[in-house]
C-alpha cells in the first residue's frame, strides 16, 4: 500500500511560468509609460541614424565603407568591402541593410556601455563576479526568440523590442571578456602600481584597462555579432532592416528572395566582424609598438 | 636609530584568520594552523632594518618571504603585528596614508620586472614620479637621470620588450631609483636573469648602493646571492625567521640544522674573511730577539715557523726552524737576520683572494686597519675552512669578540 504511495508521488505542478507572466503583466502595469518612452527614443534614434546613413548617394557610402576597410585593414580588405557593398546594392538590400547597421551599432553601443562596468566590477569584486555570472549565464543560454515575447510586451513592435532583446543578448560576452582580460593583467603589474602609491581608479584607467584592452575588444567584437544575429532575428516581431526581409521571404517560401536577403546578412556580417576584430590590434600596447617602430 | 622595525608580524591566508593567530599566540607550532582552511605565511617576524644596510630575506620558495615583503609597504595587510618606518607604524594606516608613505618613501623592484609593455622606457622610469604629480617635463628629466645611473643612456624611447632580462631589470631599478624613496624593497629582483648577467646585477647593486646609501630590504631564495649582497641576512622557513646575521655569522654559527644544511652548498671561499680562518698569534718573536730565543719559542710551542713584529706589533717576517738554526750556527745576534718577508692581508679579505696570496711555506699575516698583527693563516686553516661546516665553530671559539 505504501509502496504504491511512494512510487505514485510526482513533484507538483510549479508554476514559475505563470508567476513570470504575472510579473511581466506587474511591470507593464506600472511601469508602462517608461517602457512606451524608452521605445519611442530607440526607434527615433535607429530611424535618424539610417537616415544618415542612407542621406549620401550610395556609391559615395560605398567609398566610405571601402576606405574604412582600407585604412583599419589593408587593400585587401578594402577591395573585398567596395564589391560587398556594390553587390548588396546589386541585390536592393542597400537600405535594410543600412538600417539593420544602425540596428546593431545602437544596440552595441548600449550592450558595451552596460557590459564593460559590469566586467569591471566583476574582476574587482569575487562578490559581485559570484553575482553576475549565473544571470549571464542565463542571459546567453535562453533561446534567442524567448526575449523577444517580453519585450514585446513592453516596448511593442517594431525597432524597440528588437534593440532591447538584442542588448539582452549580446551582453554576456561583453561581460565576461572584460572581466577576464582585466584579471588576466599580470599581478606584479598591479602591485607596481601599488608600491609605487597609484590608487585603485588610477591603476584600472592606467594599467588595467589599457593592458586588458585586447581582451575587452574582443568582448566587443561578440557584442556586435552577436547584435546582428538577433537585430536578423528580431524581423519576427517587425524590427525592420534585413530581418524583417528574411522574415518575410521565410514565411512566404520566397526562397530565391530568401537566399539574396541571407548573403546581404552573412556580406554585412564579415565587414563587421572584420572591423572590430582590426580595432582591437589598436591598443595600447600595439600604439606604443608603433610609436617606437618596433614590429 | 633602525629605519624599519617588524614586531611579531603573523600572515595568515583564510576566512578565519584571526582565529589562526589567536591560535598561534597560544602556542600552536608550525604552518599547521589548528584553524582549517587557513595558512600560515608569515608566523611571529621581527626584525630591525638599519637605515642605509641592505638586508637580505633569504629563504625557499613557500618559506613566506615574498608575503613578508608585501607587508613591509601594505601590499598585504599584515593579520597581526606591527611594522613601523622609522617612527610612523604602518600597520595601523589607512588606504591614503599608505599609499602617500609608498609615494614617498618605499619604492619596489619586482622578480619579473613588472615593466608596463605599453610605456616606453623613460616612461616606465617615470613612473613613480608621475604617480608623485610632478610636472611632466621634471619627471622625464630625473627619470632620464635614474636611467644613466643605471647604465641605460640611448634606450629610453624603446619598449621594454625590446631590451633583454638584465636591461629591462635595470630599467625596473631606474623606476624604484627614480622615485627617490629611502627605502627598497627588491624581490628576487635578480632570480630571473641568468648567472652572469645576475653577478653583473649584483655588483651594480653593490657600486650604487655605496654611492645612494638607500635601506634596501632584498629576498631572494639564492644563499650565494644573498651573502654577497647582504650586511645581514635572514634566514626564513616555513614563515618563520630561523636566524639573523651577517654572512659569516650563518656561515660559521648556523643556528640549527636546518641552515647547516642550507650553508653547505655555499661559496665558503667566497664568504669567510681571513678573520674568521687565522689563528691568533698567540706567539710571535720581537725583531731584537735573538735566534736562540725564536727557537726556544718554537720548540715549545711545537711550531714551525714563527712571526717577527717590531714594536708596534706589526710583523715584519717569519722564521723558519732551519733558518733560525742556521743563524744560530751564523752567531747571528738578532732574529731579523734569517727572518723571511710574509705577504700581510687585511681581515676583511675574502678567504678565496688568500690563496693568490699564500704561496710557499709560511703564513699569511693578518693584520688591523693599523697594521698590527691580528693573526696569522696557514695553509692548512685555509684548506680545512673549505670543509665541513661542523668544524667552524671550534676555530672560532678561540677568537676574542
Amino acid at each position: 500500500m505504501r509502496a504504491t504511495a511512494v512510487a505514485d508521488w510526482e513533484v507538483p505542478r510549479i508554476p514559475l511560468g505563470e508567476r513570470f507572466a504575472d510579473l511581466v503583466q506587474w511591470l507593464q502595469d506600472n511601469f508602462g509609460d517608461f517602457f512606451t518612452a524608452i521605445s519611442e527614443g530607440l526607434d527615433s534614434a535607429v530611424t535618424s541614424l539610417a537616415e544618415l546613413l542612407t542621406w549620401p548617394p550610395t556609391w559615395v557610402m560605398i567609398l566610405v565603407f571601402a576606405l574604412l576597410a582600407l585604412w583599419l585593414r589593408g587593400w585587401k580588405f578594402g577591395i573585398a568591402a567596395l564589391l560587398g557593398f556594390a553587390l548588396l546594392d546589386g541585390l536592393d538590400s542597400y537600405d535594410s541593410a543600412m538600417q539593420t547597421l544602425s540596428l546593431v551599432l545602437l544596440a552595441g553601443i548600449v550592450a558595451v556601455a552596460i557590459a564593460v562596468p559590469l566586467g569591471i566590477l566583476g574582476a574587482r569584486s569575487d562578490t559581485a563576479s559570484r553575482m553576475i555570472k549565473p544571470v549571464m549565464d542565463f542571459l546567453q543560454t535562453v533561446p534567442q526568440f524567448i526575449y523577444l515575447i517580453p519585450a514585446v510586451i513592453f516596448f511593442g513592435i517594431g525597432v524597440g523590442p528588437g534593440i532591447v532583446a538584442t542588448v539582452m543578448f549580446a551582453l554576456a560576452p561583453g561581460v565576461r571578456l572584460t572581466e577576464l582580460g582585466i584579471r588576466q593583467v599580470d599581478r606584479e603589474m598591479v602591485e607596481a602600481g601599488e608600491a609605487f602609491g597609484s590608487s585603485p581608479t588610477r591603476i584600472l584607467t592606467g594599467i588595467q584597462i589599457p593592458l586588458a584592452m585586447p581582451s575587452i575588444m574582443a568582448g566587443v567584437n561578440q557584442i556586435i555579432m552577436l547584435s546582428l544575429s538577433m537585430v536578423v532575428i528580431a524581423g519576427m516581431v517587425g524590427t525592420p532592416g534585413l530581418g524583417a526581409d528574411v522574415f518575410e521571404a521565410t514565411t512566404r517560401l520566397q526562397l530565391g528572395a530568401g537566399f539574396e536577403y541571407g548573403v546581404s546578412v552573412v556580406i554585412l556580417a564579415i565587414y563587421l566582424d572584420r572591423i572590430t576584430a582590426s580595432m582591437s590590434a589598436k591598443s595600447a600596447v600595439s600604439r606604443a609598438r608603433r610609436l617606437a617602430g618596433a614590429a | 636609530m633602525p629605519s624599519i622595525q617588524v614586531e611579531n608580524l603573523y600572515k595568515v591566508f583564510g576566512r578565519r584568520a584571526d582565529e589562526a593567530v589567536r591560535g598561534l599566540l597560544s602556542g600552536d607550532d608550525g604552518t599547521e594552523t589548528a584553524v582549517p582552511g587557513t595558512t600560515a605565511a608569515v608566523v611571529d617576524v621581527s626584525f630591525d632594518v638599519r637605515s642605509g644596510e641592505i638586508f637580505v630575506v633569504m629563504g625557499l620558495s613557500g618559506s613566506g618571504k615574498s608575503t613578508l615583503l608585501r607587508m613591509l609597504n601594505g601590499i598585504l595587510p599584515a593579520t597581526h603585528g606591527r611594522v613601523q618606518l622609522d617612527d610612523v607604524e604602518l600597520t595601523a594606516m589607512s588606504a591614503r596614508q599608505i599609499r602617500d608613505m609608498r609615494k614617498r618613501h618605499m619604492s619596489m623592484v619586482f622578480q619579473h620586472f613588472a615593466l608596463f609593455p605599453h610605456r616606453s622606457v623613460l616612461q616606465n622610469a617615470a613612473y613613480g614620479l608621475q604617480i608623485q604629480g610632478l610636472g611632466k617635463h621634471e619627471r622625464l628629466e630625473r627619470a632620464r637621470q635614474a636611467l644613466s645611473l643605471v647604465g641605460l643612456d640611448g634606450w629610453e624611447d624603446r619598449l621594454p620588450e625590446q631590451l633583454s632580462g638584465g636591461m629591462q631589470q635595470r630599467v625596473g631599478l631606474a623606476r624604484a631609483l627614480a622615485a627617490d624613496t629611502d627605502v627598497l624593497l627588491m624581490d628576487e629582483a635578480f632570480s630571473a636573469l641568468d648567472p652572469l648577467i645576475r653577478r653583473e646585477m649584483q655588483d651594480q647593486l653593490l657600486s650604487l648602493q655605496r654611492q645612494l646609501g638607500k635601506t634596501i630590504v632584498f629576498i631572494t631564495h639564492d644563499l650565494n646571492e644573498a651573502m654577497r649582497l647582504g650586511d645581514r641576512i635572514a634566514v626564513m622557513r616555513s614563515g618563520r625567521i630561523v636566524q639573523i646575521g651577517t654572512a659569516e655569522a650563518i656561515l660559521t654559527e648556523p643556528a640549527d640544522d636546518y641552515v647547516s644544511e642550507f650553508v653547505r652548498d655555499v661559496d665558503r671561499a667566497r664568504v669567510l674573511t681571513a678573520r674568521s680562518v687565522m689563528d691568533k698569534p698567540l706567539h710571535t718573536v720581537p725583531s731584537s730577539a735573538s735566534p736562540d730565543e725564536a727557537l726556544r719559542t718554537m720548540d715549545e710551542q711545537q711550531l714551525s715557523t714563527v712571526v717577527v713584529v717590531d714594536e708596534t706589533g706589526a710583523p715584519v717576517g717569519a722564521v723558519q726552524e732551519s733558518d733560525a738554526r742556521e743563524a744560530v750556527r751564523h752567531r747571528r745576534s738578532t732574529v731579523d737576520a734569517a727572518q723571511r718577508p710574509v705577504s700581510r692581508v687585511r681581515g676583511d679579505t675574502a678567504v678565496s683572494e688568500l690563496f693568490t696570496a699564500a704561496s710557499g711555506p709560511l703564513p699569511l699575516a693578518v693584520v688591523d686597519e693599523h697594521g698590527t698583527l691580528i693573526g696569522v693563516v696557514h695553509q692548512a686553516a685555509l684548506l680545512a675552512a673549505l670543509g665541513e661546516v661542523e668544524r667552524a665553530p671550534d676555530r672560532t671559539e678561540g677568537e676574542d669578540r
